[in-house]
Protein backbone atom coordinates (compact mmCIF):
# COMPACT_ATOMS: atom_id res chain seq x y z
CA UNK A 1 0.00 0.00 0.00
CA UNK A 2 2.74 2.40 1.01
CA UNK A 3 4.59 2.42 -2.34
CA UNK A 4 1.34 2.92 -4.24
CA UNK A 5 0.47 5.88 -2.10
CA UNK A 6 3.97 7.19 -2.53
CA UNK A 7 3.65 6.96 -6.28
CA UNK A 8 0.42 8.92 -6.27
CA UNK A 9 1.45 11.49 -3.68
CA UNK A 10 5.10 12.29 -3.94
CA UNK A 11 6.53 13.08 -0.50
CA UNK A 12 6.37 16.73 0.37
CA UNK A 13 3.36 17.50 -1.78
CA UNK A 14 1.26 19.00 1.00
CA UNK A 15 4.10 20.72 2.81
CA UNK A 16 5.50 22.55 -0.21
CA UNK A 17 4.52 26.19 0.07
CA UNK A 18 4.53 26.82 -3.67
CA UNK A 19 2.09 23.93 -4.08
CA UNK A 20 -0.13 25.36 -1.36
CA UNK A 21 -0.23 28.80 -2.94
CA UNK A 22 -0.82 27.28 -6.37
CA UNK A 23 -3.65 25.17 -4.99
CA UNK A 24 -5.34 28.11 -3.28
CA UNK A 25 -5.06 30.54 -6.21
CA UNK A 26 -5.92 27.78 -8.66
CA UNK A 27 -9.02 26.95 -6.66
CA UNK A 28 -10.22 30.57 -6.52
CA UNK A 29 -9.64 31.05 -10.22
CA UNK A 30 -11.19 27.71 -11.20
CA UNK A 31 -14.34 28.32 -9.17
CA UNK A 32 -14.79 31.83 -10.58
CA UNK A 33 -14.06 30.83 -14.19
CA UNK A 34 -16.16 27.68 -14.02
CA UNK A 35 -19.15 29.50 -12.59
CA UNK A 36 -18.94 32.41 -15.02
CA UNK A 37 -18.23 30.06 -17.88
CA UNK A 38 -21.73 28.60 -17.85
CA UNK A 39 -23.03 31.91 -19.16
CA UNK A 40 -20.12 32.17 -21.60
CA UNK A 41 -21.15 28.85 -23.10
CA UNK A 42 -24.88 29.60 -23.11
CA UNK A 43 -24.24 32.97 -24.74
CA UNK A 44 -21.83 31.49 -27.28
CA UNK A 45 -19.00 33.79 -26.23
CA UNK A 46 -16.18 31.27 -25.98
CA UNK A 47 -14.24 33.21 -28.59
CA UNK A 48 -14.61 36.42 -26.61
CA UNK A 49 -13.36 34.59 -23.53
CA UNK A 50 -10.34 33.28 -25.38
CA UNK A 51 -9.66 36.69 -26.92
CA UNK A 52 -9.87 38.47 -23.56
CA UNK A 53 -7.30 36.08 -22.15
CA UNK A 54 -4.94 36.69 -25.05
CA UNK A 55 -5.48 40.42 -24.88
CA UNK A 56 -4.89 40.35 -21.16
CA UNK A 57 -1.59 38.71 -21.99
CA UNK A 58 -0.84 41.57 -24.35
CA UNK A 59 -1.53 43.93 -21.49
CA UNK A 60 0.67 41.83 -19.27
CA UNK A 61 3.52 42.25 -21.70
CA UNK A 62 3.10 46.02 -21.57
CA UNK A 63 3.14 45.94 -17.78
CA UNK A 64 6.71 44.65 -17.91
CA UNK A 65 7.53 47.71 -19.98
CA UNK A 66 6.09 50.47 -17.89
CA UNK A 67 6.95 48.78 -14.64
CA UNK A 68 3.57 48.12 -13.07
CA UNK A 69 2.53 44.77 -11.61
CA UNK A 70 1.48 42.34 -14.37
CA UNK A 71 -1.89 41.81 -12.68
CA UNK A 72 -2.91 45.40 -13.39
CA UNK A 73 -1.67 45.16 -16.96
CA UNK A 74 -3.71 42.00 -17.57
CA UNK A 75 -6.86 43.38 -15.99
CA UNK A 76 -6.56 46.82 -17.57
CA UNK A 77 -6.06 45.39 -21.04
CA UNK A 78 -8.86 42.84 -20.72
CA UNK A 79 -11.36 45.40 -19.46
CA UNK A 80 -10.37 47.89 -22.17
CA UNK A 81 -10.69 45.16 -24.82
CA UNK A 82 -14.12 44.20 -23.49
CA UNK A 83 -15.13 47.85 -23.84
CA UNK A 84 -13.97 48.05 -27.46
CA UNK A 85 -15.68 44.75 -28.35
CA UNK A 86 -18.89 46.01 -26.83
CA UNK A 87 -18.59 49.29 -28.76
CA UNK A 88 -18.07 47.70 -32.17
CA UNK A 89 -20.87 45.27 -31.89
CA UNK A 90 -20.34 42.13 -29.83
CA UNK A 91 -23.95 42.31 -28.72
CA UNK A 92 -25.29 41.35 -32.13
CA UNK A 93 -25.31 37.68 -33.04
CA UNK A 94 -23.94 38.31 -36.54
CA UNK A 95 -21.16 40.75 -35.82
CA UNK A 96 -19.99 39.22 -32.55
CA UNK A 97 -17.41 36.93 -33.98
CA UNK A 98 -16.01 39.65 -36.20
CA UNK A 99 -15.90 42.28 -33.45
CA UNK A 100 -13.94 39.87 -31.28
CA UNK A 101 -11.63 38.99 -34.14
CA UNK A 102 -10.80 42.57 -35.05
CA UNK A 103 -9.99 43.51 -31.47
CA UNK A 104 -7.96 40.34 -31.01
CA UNK A 105 -6.00 40.95 -34.21
CA UNK A 106 -5.10 44.48 -33.20
CA UNK A 107 -4.28 43.28 -29.69
CA UNK A 108 -1.91 40.66 -31.06
CA UNK A 109 -0.15 43.42 -32.93
CA UNK A 110 0.38 45.35 -29.74
CA UNK A 111 1.50 42.20 -27.93
CA UNK A 112 4.13 41.70 -30.64
CA UNK A 113 5.36 45.24 -30.15
CA UNK A 114 5.40 45.17 -26.36
CA UNK A 115 7.16 41.83 -26.18
CA UNK A 116 9.67 43.05 -28.73
CA UNK A 117 10.33 46.25 -26.79
CA UNK A 118 10.43 44.26 -23.57
CA UNK A 119 13.06 41.87 -24.85
CA UNK A 120 15.01 44.67 -26.52
CA UNK A 121 15.21 47.15 -23.68
CA UNK A 122 14.63 45.06 -20.60
CA UNK A 123 16.18 41.75 -21.63
CA UNK A 124 13.29 39.71 -20.25
CA UNK A 125 13.72 36.88 -22.73
CA UNK A 126 11.48 34.47 -20.89
CA UNK A 127 8.59 36.91 -20.82
CA UNK A 128 6.87 35.48 -23.90
CA UNK A 129 6.71 32.03 -22.38
CA UNK A 130 5.76 33.15 -18.89
CA UNK A 131 2.94 35.29 -20.20
CA UNK A 132 1.53 32.66 -22.51
CA UNK A 133 1.89 29.61 -20.39
CA UNK A 134 1.87 31.06 -16.90
CA UNK A 135 3.90 29.67 -14.06
CA UNK A 136 1.58 28.48 -11.38
CA UNK A 137 4.35 27.29 -9.08
CA UNK A 138 5.95 30.73 -9.07
CA UNK A 139 3.01 32.60 -7.51
CA UNK A 140 3.48 34.46 -4.28
CA UNK A 141 1.06 34.15 -1.40
CA UNK A 142 0.76 37.94 -1.23
CA UNK A 143 -1.34 37.75 -4.39
CA UNK A 144 -4.09 35.75 -2.73
CA UNK A 145 -6.14 38.65 -1.26
CA UNK A 146 -6.11 40.60 -4.53
CA UNK A 147 -7.00 37.53 -6.59
CA UNK A 148 -9.79 36.72 -4.18
CA UNK A 149 -11.13 40.28 -4.35
CA UNK A 150 -11.27 40.27 -8.15
CA UNK A 151 -12.82 36.80 -8.28
CA UNK A 152 -15.50 37.82 -5.80
CA UNK A 153 -16.20 40.99 -7.82
CA UNK A 154 -16.57 39.00 -11.03
CA UNK A 155 -18.84 36.40 -9.43
CA UNK A 156 -20.72 39.16 -7.58
CA UNK A 157 -21.66 40.81 -10.89
CA UNK A 158 -23.06 37.52 -12.14
CA UNK A 159 -24.95 36.78 -8.93
CA UNK A 160 -26.43 40.27 -8.84
CA UNK A 161 -27.54 39.99 -12.46
CA UNK A 162 -28.49 36.33 -12.30
CA UNK A 163 -32.12 36.41 -13.46
CA UNK A 164 -31.92 39.13 -16.13
CA UNK A 165 -28.62 37.69 -17.36
CA UNK A 166 -30.04 34.21 -17.66
CA UNK A 167 -33.13 35.38 -19.49
CA UNK A 168 -31.23 37.65 -21.87
CA UNK A 169 -28.71 34.87 -22.55
CA UNK A 170 -31.35 32.29 -23.39
CA UNK A 171 -33.76 34.57 -25.22
CA UNK A 172 -32.71 38.17 -25.87
CA UNK A 173 -36.04 39.00 -27.52
CA UNK A 174 -38.09 37.83 -24.56
CA UNK A 175 -35.79 39.68 -22.17
CA UNK A 176 -36.13 42.88 -24.19
CA UNK A 177 -39.90 42.47 -24.22
CA UNK A 178 -39.87 42.24 -20.42
CA UNK A 179 -38.00 45.53 -20.21
CA UNK A 180 -34.58 44.12 -19.35
CA UNK A 181 -31.76 46.35 -20.68
CA UNK A 182 -30.20 43.50 -22.66
CA UNK A 183 -27.23 45.44 -23.90
CA UNK A 184 -26.34 46.77 -20.48
CA UNK A 185 -26.61 43.32 -18.96
CA UNK A 186 -24.46 41.88 -21.75
CA UNK A 187 -21.88 44.62 -21.27
CA UNK A 188 -21.68 44.02 -17.54
CA UNK A 189 -21.31 40.30 -18.12
CA UNK A 190 -18.49 40.97 -20.57
CA UNK A 191 -16.83 43.06 -17.86
CA UNK A 192 -17.16 40.24 -15.33
CA UNK A 193 -15.74 37.82 -17.86
CA UNK A 194 -12.83 40.17 -18.58
CA UNK A 195 -12.02 40.28 -14.86
CA UNK A 196 -12.22 36.51 -14.39
CA UNK A 197 -10.26 35.70 -17.52
CA UNK A 198 -7.54 38.28 -16.87
CA UNK A 199 -7.23 36.97 -13.36
CA UNK A 200 -6.75 33.40 -14.46
CA UNK A 201 -4.50 34.42 -17.36
CA UNK A 202 -2.12 36.26 -15.07
CA UNK A 203 -1.99 33.52 -12.47
CA UNK A 204 -2.12 30.28 -14.43
CA UNK A 205 -1.57 31.39 -18.05
CA UNK A 206 -3.68 32.33 -21.03
CA UNK A 207 -4.17 28.72 -22.17
CA UNK A 208 -5.63 27.63 -18.88
CA UNK A 209 -7.85 30.66 -18.58
CA UNK A 210 -9.76 29.62 -21.71
CA UNK A 211 -9.71 25.97 -20.74
CA UNK A 212 -11.17 26.67 -17.30
CA UNK A 213 -13.73 29.14 -18.63
CA UNK A 214 -15.13 26.95 -21.40
CA UNK A 215 -14.34 23.32 -20.59
CA UNK A 216 -15.92 22.72 -17.18
CA UNK A 217 -18.96 24.82 -18.09
CA UNK A 218 -19.56 22.96 -21.35
CA UNK A 219 -19.13 19.65 -19.52
CA UNK A 220 -21.53 20.74 -16.78
CA UNK A 221 -24.13 21.81 -19.34
CA UNK A 222 -23.90 18.32 -20.82
CA UNK A 223 -24.55 16.83 -17.39
CA UNK A 224 -27.42 19.02 -16.28
CA UNK A 225 -29.82 21.39 -17.94
CA UNK A 226 -30.45 23.48 -14.83
CA UNK A 227 -28.28 26.61 -14.91
CA UNK A 228 -27.86 26.88 -11.15
CA UNK A 229 -26.67 23.30 -10.88
CA UNK A 230 -24.51 23.72 -13.94
CA UNK A 231 -22.71 26.67 -12.33
CA UNK A 232 -21.90 24.69 -9.19
CA UNK A 233 -20.92 21.60 -11.19
CA UNK A 234 -18.70 23.66 -13.47
CA UNK A 235 -16.95 25.31 -10.52
CA UNK A 236 -16.29 21.93 -8.93
CA UNK A 237 -15.14 20.37 -12.20
CA UNK A 238 -12.72 23.23 -12.73
CA UNK A 239 -11.47 22.86 -9.18
CA UNK A 240 -10.97 19.11 -9.61
CA UNK A 241 -9.15 19.63 -12.90
CA UNK A 242 -6.73 22.19 -11.54
CA UNK A 243 -5.99 20.32 -8.32
CA UNK A 244 -5.44 17.06 -10.14
CA UNK A 245 -3.33 18.92 -12.68
CA UNK A 246 -1.16 20.39 -9.93
CA UNK A 247 -0.81 16.96 -8.31
CA UNK A 248 0.17 15.30 -11.58
CA UNK A 249 2.59 18.09 -12.43
CA UNK A 250 4.18 17.72 -9.02
CA UNK A 251 4.49 13.96 -9.47
CA UNK A 252 5.88 14.38 -12.96
CA UNK A 253 9.17 15.68 -11.62
CA UNK A 254 10.15 12.03 -11.45
CA UNK A 255 8.82 11.11 -14.90
CA UNK A 256 10.91 11.02 -18.06
CA UNK A 257 12.73 12.90 -19.47
CA UNK A 258 13.82 13.71 -15.92
CA UNK A 259 14.89 17.31 -16.27
CA UNK A 260 11.96 19.05 -14.68
CA UNK A 261 8.25 18.59 -14.28
CA UNK A 262 5.65 18.43 -17.01
CA UNK A 263 3.60 21.61 -17.30
CA UNK A 264 0.42 21.94 -15.24
CA UNK A 265 -1.41 23.39 -18.23
CA UNK A 266 -0.93 20.20 -20.22
CA UNK A 267 -2.50 18.07 -17.48
CA UNK A 268 -5.36 20.45 -16.84
CA UNK A 269 -6.39 20.80 -20.50
CA UNK A 270 -6.14 17.04 -20.98
CA UNK A 271 -8.32 16.35 -17.94
CA UNK A 272 -10.84 18.95 -19.07
CA UNK A 273 -11.02 17.56 -22.59
CA UNK A 274 -11.45 13.99 -21.30
CA UNK A 275 -14.21 15.09 -18.92
CA UNK A 276 -15.98 16.90 -21.77
CA UNK A 277 -15.78 13.87 -24.06
CA UNK A 278 -16.93 11.51 -21.30
CA UNK A 279 -19.87 13.77 -20.46
CA UNK A 280 -20.91 13.58 -24.10
CA UNK A 281 -21.03 9.81 -23.82
CA UNK A 282 -23.46 9.86 -20.91
CA UNK A 283 -26.97 9.00 -22.03
CA UNK A 284 -29.18 11.80 -20.75
CA UNK A 285 -29.06 15.27 -19.35
CA UNK A 286 -30.24 15.84 -15.81
CA UNK A 287 -31.86 13.09 -13.77
CA UNK A 288 -29.75 10.39 -12.23
CA UNK A 289 -26.32 11.83 -12.93
CA UNK A 290 -24.59 10.79 -9.74
CA UNK A 291 -24.90 7.09 -10.43
CA UNK A 292 -22.62 6.95 -13.42
CA UNK A 293 -19.65 4.74 -12.68
CA UNK A 294 -16.43 6.45 -13.63
CA UNK A 295 -14.47 4.48 -16.22
CA UNK A 296 -11.44 2.82 -14.66
CA UNK A 297 -7.81 3.82 -15.08
CA UNK A 298 -8.37 7.03 -17.00
CA UNK A 299 -7.03 10.21 -15.53
CA UNK A 300 -10.20 11.95 -16.54
CA UNK A 301 -12.32 9.76 -14.31
CA UNK A 302 -11.15 11.74 -11.35
CA UNK A 303 -12.25 14.96 -12.98
CA UNK A 304 -15.62 13.52 -13.86
CA UNK A 305 -16.54 12.28 -10.41
CA UNK A 306 -17.07 15.60 -8.62
CA UNK A 307 -19.31 16.68 -11.47
CA UNK A 308 -21.42 13.59 -11.06
CA UNK A 309 -21.68 14.13 -7.34
CA UNK A 310 -22.21 17.90 -7.47
CA UNK B 1 14.46 47.91 -48.91
CA UNK B 2 14.25 46.15 -52.27
CA UNK B 3 17.74 44.71 -52.11
CA UNK B 4 18.59 41.03 -52.75
CA UNK B 5 17.55 39.40 -49.48
CA UNK B 6 14.33 41.40 -49.36
CA UNK B 7 13.05 40.11 -52.70
CA UNK B 8 11.97 36.80 -51.15
CA UNK B 9 10.18 38.67 -48.41
CA UNK B 10 8.16 40.74 -50.85
CA UNK B 11 7.21 37.70 -52.92
CA UNK B 12 6.24 35.50 -49.97
CA UNK B 13 4.35 38.28 -48.23
CA UNK B 14 2.38 38.98 -51.41
CA UNK B 15 1.48 35.29 -51.80
CA UNK B 16 0.39 35.18 -48.17
CA UNK B 17 -1.76 38.27 -48.61
CA UNK B 18 -3.49 36.84 -51.69
CA UNK B 19 -4.33 33.58 -49.90
CA UNK B 20 -5.32 35.29 -46.66
CA UNK B 21 -7.53 37.77 -48.48
CA UNK B 22 -9.32 34.99 -50.38
CA UNK B 23 -9.70 32.46 -47.58
CA UNK B 24 -10.49 35.32 -45.22
CA UNK B 25 -13.47 36.35 -47.29
CA UNK B 26 -15.12 33.02 -46.53
CA UNK B 27 -13.97 33.17 -42.93
CA UNK B 28 -15.80 36.43 -42.43
CA UNK B 29 -18.79 35.29 -44.47
CA UNK B 30 -19.16 32.13 -42.38
CA UNK B 31 -18.48 33.90 -39.09
CA UNK B 32 -15.51 31.60 -38.47
CA UNK B 33 -13.10 34.12 -36.99
CA UNK B 34 -12.57 31.87 -34.00
CA UNK B 35 -11.47 28.99 -36.23
CA UNK B 36 -9.10 31.28 -38.12
CA UNK B 37 -7.60 32.18 -34.76
CA UNK B 38 -7.57 28.68 -33.28
CA UNK B 39 -6.01 26.67 -36.11
CA UNK B 40 -2.90 28.82 -36.64
CA UNK B 41 -2.47 29.45 -32.94
CA UNK B 42 -2.83 25.81 -31.97
CA UNK B 43 -0.67 24.53 -34.79
CA UNK B 44 2.26 26.29 -33.22
CA UNK B 45 2.37 23.30 -30.88
CA UNK B 46 3.18 21.25 -33.97
CA UNK B 47 6.18 23.43 -34.66
CA UNK B 48 7.36 22.94 -31.10
CA UNK B 49 6.89 19.19 -31.39
CA UNK B 50 8.68 19.07 -34.73
CA UNK B 51 11.71 20.85 -33.34
CA UNK B 52 11.69 18.45 -30.39
CA UNK B 53 11.95 15.32 -32.50
CA UNK B 54 14.05 17.05 -35.13
CA UNK B 55 11.84 17.10 -38.20
CA UNK B 56 10.92 20.00 -40.44
CA UNK B 57 8.74 22.68 -38.85
CA UNK B 58 6.38 22.69 -41.77
CA UNK B 59 5.52 19.00 -41.24
CA UNK B 60 4.73 19.63 -37.59
CA UNK B 61 2.59 22.61 -38.50
CA UNK B 62 0.81 20.67 -41.22
CA UNK B 63 0.00 17.71 -38.98
CA UNK B 64 -1.23 19.88 -36.13
CA UNK B 65 -3.25 22.28 -38.23
CA UNK B 66 -4.96 19.43 -40.07
CA UNK B 67 -5.48 17.60 -36.78
CA UNK B 68 -6.92 20.77 -35.27
CA UNK B 69 -9.22 21.28 -38.24
CA UNK B 70 -10.54 17.73 -38.02
CA UNK B 71 -10.81 17.98 -34.23
CA UNK B 72 -12.91 21.12 -34.48
CA UNK B 73 -15.05 19.62 -37.23
CA UNK B 74 -15.73 16.36 -35.41
CA UNK B 75 -16.17 17.80 -31.92
CA UNK B 76 -18.64 20.37 -33.16
CA UNK B 77 -20.86 17.68 -34.65
CA UNK B 78 -22.01 16.95 -31.14
CA UNK B 79 -21.90 20.20 -29.27
CA UNK B 80 -21.47 23.90 -29.67
CA UNK B 81 -19.10 25.04 -32.35
CA UNK B 82 -17.32 27.65 -30.30
CA UNK B 83 -16.87 25.28 -27.38
CA UNK B 84 -15.41 22.65 -29.71
CA UNK B 85 -13.04 25.22 -31.19
CA UNK B 86 -11.95 26.49 -27.78
CA UNK B 87 -11.32 23.00 -26.41
CA UNK B 88 -9.38 21.91 -29.48
CA UNK B 89 -7.30 25.07 -29.26
CA UNK B 90 -6.47 24.74 -25.57
CA UNK B 91 -5.65 21.07 -25.97
CA UNK B 92 -3.24 21.80 -28.79
CA UNK B 93 -1.68 24.62 -26.78
CA UNK B 94 -1.39 22.30 -23.78
CA UNK B 95 0.53 19.85 -25.94
CA UNK B 96 2.64 22.79 -27.09
CA UNK B 97 3.43 23.67 -23.48
CA UNK B 98 4.45 20.06 -22.91
CA UNK B 99 6.73 19.98 -25.95
CA UNK B 100 8.28 23.29 -24.95
CA UNK B 101 8.99 22.03 -21.46
CA UNK B 102 10.96 19.16 -22.99
CA UNK B 103 13.09 21.35 -25.18
CA UNK B 104 15.48 23.83 -23.68
CA UNK B 105 16.18 27.00 -25.57
CA UNK B 106 13.27 28.03 -27.64
CA UNK B 107 12.16 31.52 -26.63
CA UNK B 108 13.24 33.47 -29.75
CA UNK B 109 11.77 30.82 -32.04
CA UNK B 110 8.45 30.97 -30.20
CA UNK B 111 8.41 34.69 -30.65
CA UNK B 112 9.00 34.45 -34.38
CA UNK B 113 6.41 31.67 -34.73
CA UNK B 114 3.85 33.84 -33.01
CA UNK B 115 4.67 37.13 -34.61
CA UNK B 116 6.52 36.20 -37.77
CA UNK B 117 9.91 36.87 -39.23
CA UNK B 118 9.04 38.36 -42.56
CA UNK B 119 12.42 40.01 -42.76
CA UNK B 120 14.45 36.84 -42.93
CA UNK B 121 12.90 34.51 -45.49
CA UNK B 122 15.26 32.20 -47.33
CA UNK B 123 14.73 31.29 -50.95
CA UNK B 124 14.13 27.61 -50.18
CA UNK B 125 10.94 28.61 -48.37
CA UNK B 126 9.58 30.06 -51.59
CA UNK B 127 8.65 26.82 -53.32
CA UNK B 128 6.61 25.20 -50.51
CA UNK B 129 4.81 28.47 -49.84
CA UNK B 130 3.90 28.92 -53.50
CA UNK B 131 2.81 25.28 -53.83
CA UNK B 132 0.55 25.40 -50.78
CA UNK B 133 -0.85 28.72 -51.93
CA UNK B 134 -1.79 27.22 -55.28
CA UNK B 135 -3.44 24.25 -53.56
CA UNK B 136 -5.41 26.61 -51.31
CA UNK B 137 -6.58 28.84 -54.12
CA UNK B 138 -7.44 25.84 -56.30
CA UNK B 139 -9.48 24.33 -53.47
CA UNK B 140 -11.38 27.59 -53.03
CA UNK B 141 -11.97 27.87 -56.78
CA UNK B 142 -13.20 24.28 -56.95
CA UNK B 143 -15.48 24.64 -53.93
CA UNK B 144 -16.53 28.17 -54.79
CA UNK B 145 -20.24 27.70 -55.53
CA UNK B 146 -21.17 25.05 -52.95
CA UNK B 147 -19.07 26.78 -50.29
CA UNK B 148 -20.70 30.12 -51.01
CA UNK B 149 -24.20 28.65 -50.92
CA UNK B 150 -23.52 26.64 -47.80
CA UNK B 151 -22.02 29.68 -46.06
CA UNK B 152 -24.80 32.11 -46.88
CA UNK B 153 -27.91 29.94 -46.78
CA UNK B 154 -27.02 26.53 -45.35
CA UNK B 155 -30.64 25.32 -45.52
CA UNK B 156 -30.86 25.84 -49.26
CA UNK B 157 -27.46 24.20 -49.61
CA UNK B 158 -28.68 21.14 -47.72
CA UNK B 159 -31.79 21.02 -49.89
CA UNK B 160 -29.58 20.95 -52.97
CA UNK B 161 -27.56 18.08 -51.57
CA UNK B 162 -24.61 20.07 -50.23
CA UNK B 163 -23.77 18.70 -46.81
CA UNK B 164 -23.12 21.56 -44.39
CA UNK B 165 -20.85 19.29 -42.37
CA UNK B 166 -18.75 18.32 -45.38
CA UNK B 167 -18.46 21.94 -46.47
CA UNK B 168 -17.42 22.89 -42.96
CA UNK B 169 -14.74 20.20 -42.98
CA UNK B 170 -13.51 21.29 -46.41
CA UNK B 171 -13.34 24.87 -45.26
CA UNK B 172 -11.47 23.91 -42.09
CA UNK B 173 -8.95 21.95 -44.16
CA UNK B 174 -8.40 24.95 -46.43
CA UNK B 175 -7.77 27.13 -43.38
CA UNK B 176 -5.35 24.47 -42.12
CA UNK B 177 -3.48 24.49 -45.44
CA UNK B 178 -3.30 28.26 -45.45
CA UNK B 179 -1.99 28.09 -41.88
CA UNK B 180 0.72 25.58 -42.69
CA UNK B 181 1.94 27.73 -45.49
CA UNK B 182 1.88 31.05 -43.71
CA UNK B 183 2.75 30.39 -40.10
CA UNK B 184 6.47 29.71 -40.54
CA UNK B 185 6.72 32.86 -42.59
CA UNK B 186 4.50 35.43 -41.01
CA UNK B 187 3.41 34.09 -37.63
CA UNK B 188 0.08 33.13 -36.15
CA UNK B 189 -0.90 36.63 -35.09
CA UNK B 190 -0.24 38.10 -38.48
CA UNK B 191 -2.13 35.53 -40.51
CA UNK B 192 -5.15 35.86 -38.25
CA UNK B 193 -5.26 39.65 -38.59
CA UNK B 194 -4.92 39.37 -42.37
CA UNK B 195 -7.75 36.86 -42.57
CA UNK B 196 -10.18 39.05 -40.63
CA UNK B 197 -9.48 42.76 -41.11
CA UNK B 198 -9.19 43.15 -44.91
CA UNK B 199 -12.15 40.89 -45.84
CA UNK B 200 -14.38 42.51 -43.23
CA UNK B 201 -13.38 45.89 -44.58
CA UNK B 202 -14.00 44.80 -48.18
CA UNK B 203 -17.48 43.60 -47.30
CA UNK B 204 -18.48 47.05 -46.12
CA UNK B 205 -17.62 48.48 -49.54
CA UNK B 206 -19.49 46.01 -51.71
CA UNK B 207 -22.10 43.25 -51.57
CA UNK B 208 -20.92 41.49 -54.69
CA UNK B 209 -18.80 38.47 -53.75
CA UNK B 210 -16.32 38.63 -56.65
CA UNK B 211 -15.65 42.30 -56.11
CA UNK B 212 -15.39 41.75 -52.37
CA UNK B 213 -12.81 38.97 -52.78
CA UNK B 214 -10.74 41.10 -55.17
CA UNK B 215 -10.98 44.07 -52.85
CA UNK B 216 -10.12 41.93 -49.85
CA UNK B 217 -6.97 40.67 -51.59
CA UNK B 218 -6.06 44.22 -52.58
CA UNK B 219 -6.47 45.52 -49.03
CA UNK B 220 -4.50 42.59 -47.62
CA UNK B 221 -1.70 43.34 -50.08
CA UNK B 222 -1.64 47.00 -49.13
CA UNK B 223 -1.67 46.15 -45.43
CA UNK B 224 1.23 43.73 -45.65
CA UNK B 225 3.29 45.91 -48.00
CA UNK B 226 2.89 48.93 -45.76
CA UNK B 227 3.71 46.80 -42.71
CA UNK B 228 6.89 45.42 -44.26
CA UNK B 229 8.03 48.84 -45.47
CA UNK B 230 7.46 50.49 -42.11
CA UNK B 231 8.88 47.56 -40.18
CA UNK B 232 11.99 47.61 -42.36
CA UNK B 233 12.53 51.28 -41.62
CA UNK B 234 11.71 51.28 -37.92
CA UNK B 235 12.94 47.82 -36.94
CA UNK B 236 9.73 47.27 -34.98
CA UNK B 237 8.04 43.87 -35.38
CA UNK B 238 6.05 43.43 -38.56
CA UNK B 239 3.20 41.78 -36.62
CA UNK B 240 2.49 45.04 -34.87
CA UNK B 241 2.01 46.94 -38.11
CA UNK B 242 -0.06 44.19 -39.70
CA UNK B 243 -2.33 43.91 -36.65
CA UNK B 244 -2.87 47.62 -36.36
CA UNK B 245 -3.31 48.36 -40.06
CA UNK B 246 -5.73 45.42 -40.48
CA UNK B 247 -7.86 46.86 -37.72
CA UNK B 248 -7.50 50.30 -39.30
CA UNK B 249 -8.69 48.97 -42.65
CA UNK B 250 -11.75 47.57 -40.91
CA UNK B 251 -12.37 50.92 -39.24
CA UNK B 252 -12.17 52.64 -42.64
CA UNK B 253 -14.70 50.16 -44.03
CA UNK B 254 -17.05 50.73 -41.15
CA UNK B 255 -16.64 54.49 -41.52
CA UNK B 256 -17.44 54.25 -45.24
CA UNK B 257 -20.57 52.18 -44.58
CA UNK B 258 -21.70 54.62 -41.93
CA UNK B 259 -21.09 57.62 -44.19
CA UNK B 260 -22.97 55.97 -47.06
CA UNK B 261 -25.96 55.19 -44.86
CA UNK B 262 -26.07 58.80 -43.75
CA UNK B 263 -25.77 60.05 -47.31
CA UNK B 264 -28.56 57.69 -48.34
CA UNK B 265 -30.76 59.03 -45.58
CA UNK B 266 -30.26 62.70 -46.37
CA UNK B 267 -30.71 62.19 -50.12
CA UNK B 268 -33.44 59.55 -50.39
CA UNK B 269 -33.63 59.85 -54.18
CA UNK B 270 -29.95 59.02 -54.58
CA UNK B 271 -29.88 56.21 -52.03
CA UNK B 272 -29.97 53.07 -54.11
CA UNK B 273 -28.21 50.84 -51.64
Amino acid sequence: MQPVLRAILEPGFFSSSSVQVAAVIGAIVALASGGLGVFTVIRGQAFAGEALGDLGAAGGSSAYLIGIAPLWGFIGAAVAAAGVMELIGIQRERGRDLATGIVLGAGFGFAALFLYLGTTYHSTTGATITILFGSIFALSSSMIPLVLAFAVTALGIVVALYRPLLLSSVSPELAAARGIPVRLVGGLYLLAMALAVALSAVTIGAILSTALLVGPAATALRLTAKPGRAIITAGLLGLAAIWLGILLAYDSYYWPPQRHGWPVSFFVVTLILIAYLLAGRLPARGGNRGRQAPPPHTAGAGAAVPGGGG
Amino acid sequence: MFSGFMVNTWIVASIVAVVAGTVGFFTVLRGSAFVAHAIPNGSFAGAAGASLIGISTIIGLGVFSLGGALGIGLLSRRGRHDVATALTLVFMLGLGALFLSFSIEYAPEIYSLLFGEVLGISSNELAPTAALAIVCLAAIALLYRPLMLSSVIPDVGEARGISTFQMELCFLVVVALATTMTVPVVGTALIFSLMIGPPASARSFTDRPHVAIALSVAIALIVIWVAIAVSYNTNWPVGFFVGVSSAASYAVGRGWAFWRRRAARTLPSAGGG
